[in-house]
């Protein structure tokens, strides 16, 4: 029987592959959810009495600032890490919303570390680095050890033992235990200061200390990438995330798979304090930064748990926390910083109906094309058999 | 046109010819063999629901429903008279689900129409069931645990009778009144199973159903439950209550229904009298009849073991610390170039038997032991490594990756195999190079190797699976029911796929609910009954009856049928398949074949 396919020639080239279509199917999604989440804001915004132009203004005008750019840049190296951490796990359908509770004890330890040992930075840097992810992972293996033995879900598992994060913080960091016996001038208790070797590199431009740890986010999203789309454990990842059942029938062990996972997502949670810590702050105490872990959920969302996708997503979401951070200025109009709060949220929850709607709209369209496709050719092949007979 | 494609052993569908213009026709004498393939009313001689007498309660007409990729019901009929219990049958998969979703609004049919009490009617949601007395309990419970049997009543029918003393009394009289017993103000969660079974069947009731559709009432039930459910059922048939009952059990349906309509591959085959038919006509209405003949090719049995299956056992305990045998000393062989069958009503243990096998399920007992080499204790990945194919039951659930390229699914199951991966690390080259190999090689109907796995009909994924299991040289295939859902003709090629490999000294391990299929392809024949192996067969020596007996549990041991019945049997299936394989299936003249449906039960006698 002839073949209704296409010769071997007739193979795609990459470039077909990634067909002007999928390339608009998936970016349609987020832009309409960040149109309308900016529609939702100057509605709310006008009908507080402000002109929402002007709000906008001096968020585009907020940009174009070196040292803002710098600025940004360096809360999108944090927020990258914390959505990855979220997006690895939900690749395979595994939600850890634990990463906020990870990435506190991970940055204790490491805070601890750094203070007690002082080697050449070579050495001091990626210590500090594997203590971190060895907390974090340790700490997420709990979750995932809980569900594959007893059944718990991670959801709820991974809440509760942020709780006990901030708890185990609680207990450790008081003086005599992480945090140094007299306290210095200062009300707020935190660890002594790191050791110098533990401070990791800048780069400096016009704008400012760039973080140098940009380039170990980008190693993280590009280490992920190939992870996912190039080794087995990647497909094994992947598969379980798209059916579950079919993946156990094809030979993955998913039990071990769920470990694995929140192990490697908790392990790069486990960074996302460090920029902070080795850049910036240099201890860790009361006022270290929180909520990342949640943000990151909203960023690998958005983001659609894509390495370069959340990218751009972690970008957005700096961008509206640095720029939202001027608004409230007299000299700017004395908006209100709310207003940011609202649009992540607004874009947060419009992507997700969005990114439903269009997948499911691009697997209807898709069936409809196969079909019509095939009919096509077997209408064509019956033609010419009419001809030859 | 056809020519170039690998005949079918047979065809189905010319065979059970659309039922309408066939109604017109049905000489009356069909009535004598008890089942026909027109209609229940013994004394209709037209297609118009009995005049004289009430009018149908249910009338289905031409219902088809596709969805992307599958035809789930093919130009259904089905009239239920008013006041009867109206069994359903069908194997799993059949369309019987589909069938009862239209026709409770939660799906819309393609094509066809419904009429309800003589009315025509277009149901959009559940609601308009209801409205129209139509009244529905699913297989699996939708009560409130935590809540009373009152407030689960009423939860969602407040407007009805209000939520208080009012509706207790409804309740009260409902109860009383079909003999229901139900305590209003009991609690949902100390309700035992069948209880909780009438308080849904009263929920139902309570909106003022009048025709009530019970889906597998009796899967969860123990056989007293059953009789008492039975007992009901027979209340609120006196009461002027019409019942569809969707069963597979052959007995049940006997004992209690006055109609019977049997489903198979999505559209109606048949209908029975209850009072005439015997269990095994109807198991044989049920999964088939016609046979390919299986005396036309050589045996390509040898003598070396590739499969071999020692006292497999799984129990599982249940809550109430029951334990439930699923499988009891399992012990079977499969010689290389041998397809052994297992034949079995549905839910006896096939799916532990194929999951254990492939390592899926923690065994509680015995040994597999494939070309000689242990897999008793490894895992699902080591078993396919070492060489077993799995072409699995459900496909969609267990063999592809829906929302996947086809080159990816092409990789599922087998990423650690050559051509998909080189070490840890994956060669999406090389994939697809060989996706496109098995799409030409296996006609995989596809325009490209990106487009998902879900955008293909049945029968095309069906085939890439095949494709992929047979990439990689495999000892031994589990094929079960592999062409479930799938459209003649790629039936017919997927069977020829399954015998060139057997040729070439595959052992195959088939589980099929069709009996054509496992008497055409298989060399020896065995039979599961709740978990053991109870009979085993040759099938060329056995008729589907016998068969059919053995699979109810009803006879045990080899079966062997009388030389003449089976020769019988067989010529009648060799002018079937004759017939059948004249043209494309559906364009056969309608008014040929009927009579062979109704001759092929006498057949065996």
């Amino acid at each position: 029987m002839t073949s209704p396919n296409p010769p071997a020639a007739a193979k795609p080239s990459l470039a077909q592959r990634i067909s002007g279509e999928r390339i608009v199917l998936a970016l349609a999604a987020p832009v309409l959810a960040i149109l309308l989440s900016v529609a939702i804001c100057s509605v709310l915004l006008a009908t507080s009495g402000k002109n929402p132009f002007d709000a906008w203004n001096v968020m585009i005008t907020f940009v174009s600032g070196s040292d803002h750019q710098v600025l940004i840049l360096n809360r999108t190296t944090t927020y990258y890490l914390a959505a990855a951490a979220a997006a690895f796990g939900f690749r395979m359908n595994l939600f850890n919303i634990g990463v906020e509770g990870q990435y506190k004890v991970a940055a204790l330890f490491a805070a601890f570390v750094g203070t007690q040992v002082d080697l050449p930075s070579f050495l001091q840097i990626p210590l500090l680095l594997i203590t971190a992810m060895l907390v974090g992972g340790l700490y997420a293996s709990i979750a995932g050890l809980l569900k594959v033995y007893r059944g718990v879900s991670e959801v709820i598992s991974t809440i509760m033992l942020n709780s006990i994060a901030t708890a185990i913080v609680g207990v450790l960091l008081v003086p005599g235990i992480f945090a140094p016996k007299v306290s210095g001038t200062s009300n707020s208790i935190q660890t002594s200061p790191v050791s110098e070797s533990s401070h990791f590199f800048s780069f400096t431009t016009n704008g400012g200390q760039l973080w140098g740890f940009l380039v170990i986010a980008i190693a993280v999203g590009v280490i992920f990438q190939l992870t996912l789309t190039r080794t087995r454990f990647g497909f094994d990842l992947r598969a379980t995330g798209r059916s579950e059942t079919a993946a156990t029938a094809s030979g993955v062990n998913v039990k071990k798979m769920i470990v694995i996972s929140m192990v490697v997502s908790g392990a790069i949670a486990g960074l996302i304090g460090l920029p902070e810590l080795l850049q910036n702050s240099f201890y860790y105490g009361q006022t270290f930064q929180q909520n990342l872990g949640f943000l990151g959920i909203s960023i690998a969302l958005l983001g659609r748990n894509s390495p370069i996708g959340i990218a751009f997503a972690a970008l957005l979401f700096a961008f509206l926390d640095a720029a939202g951070s001027v608004l409230p200025l007299p000299a700017n109009g004395e908006f209100p910083f709310e207003i940011v709060d609202v649009m992540k949220g607004t874009i947060v929850i419009c992507v997700v109906v969005a990114y439903e709607l269009v997948r499911r709209y691009g697997l209807v369209r898709q069936q409809k094309r196969v079909g019509a496709q095939l009919a096509a050719q077997a209408a064509a092949a019956t033609e010419t058999k009419e001809v030859s007979a | 046109m056809r020519s170039t494609r690998t005949p079918g052993p047979r065809s189905v569908s010319p065979r059970f010819p659309p039922w309408p213009s066939e109604r017109n026709d049905a000489p009356p004498d069909h009535q004598e063999i008890a089942i026909t393939a027109s209609d229940p009313v013994p004394l209709r001689k037209d297609g118009t629901p009995s005049a004289g007498t009430a009018t149908a309660a249910v009338e289905l007409r031409g219902i088809t429903k596709r969805f992307p990729g599958v035809v789930a019901n093919h130009d259904i009929n089905l009239t239920v008279r008013t006041g009867t219990v109206h069994a359903l049958m069908g194997e799993n998969g059949a369309g019987k689900s589909t069938l009862m979703k239209i026709l409770y609004g939660m799906q819309k049919p393609d094509e066809g129409t419904i009429a309800i009490n003589g009315e025509q009617c277009e149901f959009n949601t559940p609601g308009d069931a209801i409205a129209r007395g139509i009244g529905m309990v699913h297989q699996h419970f939708m009560l409130a645990d935590n809540l009373t049997v009152l407030e689960n009543v009423v939860l969602g029918g407040e407007k009805l009778y209000g939520i208080g003393a009012r509706a207790k009394a409804k309740i009260k009289e409902i109860s009383d009144q079909y003999g229901l017993g139900v305590r209003p103000d009991a609690l949902v969660e100390d309700l035992g199973v069948a209880d909780r079974q009438r308080v849904e069947i009263l929920k139902v009731l309570y909106r003022g159903a009048k025709i009530l559709i019970l889906d597998e009432p009796t899967a969860v039930l123990v056989p007293q439950e059953v009789d008492a459910l039975f007992d009901n059922l027979r209340e609120l048939k006196s009461e002027g209550v019409t019942v569809i009952f969707i069963s597979h059990k052959l007995h049940e349906v006997l004992a209690v229904a006055d109609a019977i309509s049997v489903i198979r591959r999505g559209t109606t085959v048949g209908d029975a009298d209850p009072k005439a038919v015997t269990a095994r006509q109807l198991a044989e209405l049920m999964v088939g009849a016609e046979l390919p003949s299986p005396e036309s090719r050589e045996s390509t049995v040898t003598e070396t073991e590739m499969l071999t299956v020692e006292g497999l056992r799984i129990a599982k305990t249940d809550a109430e610390g029951i334990e439930r045998v699923v499988l009891d000393d399992i012990s079977l062989r499969i010689r290389k170039g041998e397809i052994l069958g297992i034949a079995g009503v549905e839910g006896n243990g096939q799916a532990e038997l194929v999951e254990a096998i492939m390592g899926m399920l923690p065994l509680d007992g015995g040994a597999v032991t494939l070309d000689g080499k242990d897999l008793s204790g490894t895992q699902t990945r080591a078993r396919r490594e070492a060489g077993i194919g799995y072409i699995p039951e459900d496909r969609h659930r267990h063999g592809l990756l829906l929302e996947a390229p086809l080159w990816e699914n092409r990789i599922l199951g087998h990423v650690t195999e050559e051509p998909n991966s080189k070490g840890i690390l994956l060669d999406p080259t090389a994939a697809r190079a060989d996706t496109w190999r098995i799409v030409e090689e296996y006609d995989v109907r596809t325009p490209g190797i990106e487009v998902t796995a879900a955008s293909l009909s049945g029968g095309n994924q069906q085939k890439l699976i095949i494709g992929r299991e047979m990439s990689h040289q495999p000892k031994l295939l589990i094929a079960a029911h592999p062409t479930r859902g799938v459209d003649v003709g790629a039936q017919a090629q997927i069977w020829e796929h399954i015998r060139v490999a057997q040729r070439a000294g595959l052992a195959v391990l088939l589980i099929s609910a069709d009996l054509d299929e496992l008497i055409g392809l298989s060399d020896t024949i065995r039979v599961i009954y709740r978990g053991r192996l109870v009979a085993d067969a040759d099938p060329a020596t056995v008729t589907a009856e016998d068969l059919g007996t053995a699979m109810t549990g009803a006879a045990s041991g080899h079966l062997e049928s009388e030389p003449e019945a089976v020769e019988q049997f067989h010529e009648t299936l060799v002018e079937g398949t004759e017939a059948a394989g004249d043209g494309p299936s559906d364009a056969a003249p309608s008014d040929a074949n009927p009579s062979d449906t109704a001759d092929d039960p006498k057949a065996g006698e």
